[in-house]
């Protein structure tokens, strides 16, 4: 079994608006040295599977095909092996 | 002519859709679930408003992958219109019939309001049937501001594939854009409700127009 941890944003040419709007609330409550927010999602998914190369190249097919909008978002992720129960 | 309203669960404007094209435009249609597999003996497929899904993941993203989303994109290859209004537009541009992609509105709010659009492109058949150049339409949506990289802007307005245009932005769409068809124009995607704006007891007509086209279009009879 693997864990599989995902991470995904907005490409750096689209401009976030949560990011920008949690930036302001931030520099209101005196943060002003915070420069940038950047808002995404996090997945974890499990998945069952022998080799990890495989189940790494699943992954990234899983996130091209519905678990990203790769038009507007990117995406990085790590995979680890769990341990047996 | 004959229409396919294509009803998701969470569609939530497909009875307005139904309504439109029967009762206004004198067309026929059947409003069919997502689970049919087949759009044989239909001229034309109407995608509509509301919350496929819930908007989980994103705004479309598992409509996308619903059973008829097959037979769709085979009519849309073989050159039937399609037209997606508002969650329709954004199932199009998740099943990659339409480029681009549609995110949250810049001011975060849900816009729900009248706004006036340019017909940028009058030789579509989405638009041959108007003899204006501006028109009124309402919006609803919290997540229609749309986006596309600048090579993919500059080959849509180099083919004409942006079709309507909001003459004050709302959401902060890249190039005011408010509609667009695929490259060979059989398959329009556009945030504002023509079907909500189809009879004067309502307010607005400027809505008719456009299936008034769809219908010139197919050269069937009503």
């Amino acid at each position: 079994m693997y864990l599989a941890k995902i991470y995904v944003t907005y490409k750096p040419s689209i401009l976030d608006p949560k990011g920008e709007s949690i930036k302001s609330a931030l520099h209101r409550l005196a943060y002003e040295n915070v420069a940038d927010v950047t808002m995404g999602k996090y997945f974890e998914l499990k998945l069952t599977g022998v080799d990890q190369d495989d189940v790494a190249a699943q992954v990234k097919d899983i996130c091209d095909k519905l678990l990203v909008n790769v038009n507007m978002e990117t995406y990085r992720f790590e995979i680890e092996a769990l341990e047996a129960v | 002519m004959r229409f396919a309203v294509i009803v998701f669960p969470g569609s939530n404007c497909d009875e307005d859709m139904y309504h439109a094209v029967v009762d206004q435009l004198g067309a026929s249609a059947q409003l069919l679930p997502h689970t049919a597999t087949s759009l044989a003996g239909f001229d034309g497929v109407l995608i509509p408003g509301g919350f496929s899904y819930g908007d989980y993941l994103r705004c479309g993203a598992i409509a996308r992958f619903s059973p008829i989303m097959p037979a769709i994109i085979d009519f849309a290859n073989q050159g039937g219109l399609v037209l997606g209004v508002c969650n329709g537009f954004q199932v199009l541009t998740e099943a990659g019939l339409l480029p681009g992609a549609l995110h949250e509105n810049t001011s975060l709010e849900f816009i729900c309001k009248d706004t006036q659009l340019k017909i940028t492109n009058p030789n579509t058949r989405f638009t041959s049937a108007y003899t204006t150049d501006t028109i009124t339409l309402p919006i609803a949506h919290g997540e229609g501001n749309y986006y596309c990289d600048p090579d993919t802007l500059a080959q849509m307005q180099a083919n004409g594939q942006i079709v309507f245009t909001y003459t004050d932005n709302p959401n902060g769409s890249v190039a005011d854009i408010a509609g667009i068809t695929n490259a060979n124009g059989n398959v329009l995607g556009m945030m504002p409700h023509p079907e909500r704006a189809v009879e004067a007891l309502l307010g607005l007509t400027d809505g008719l127009g456009l299936f008034e086209s769809m219908a010139q279009a197919t050269k069937t009879a009503l």
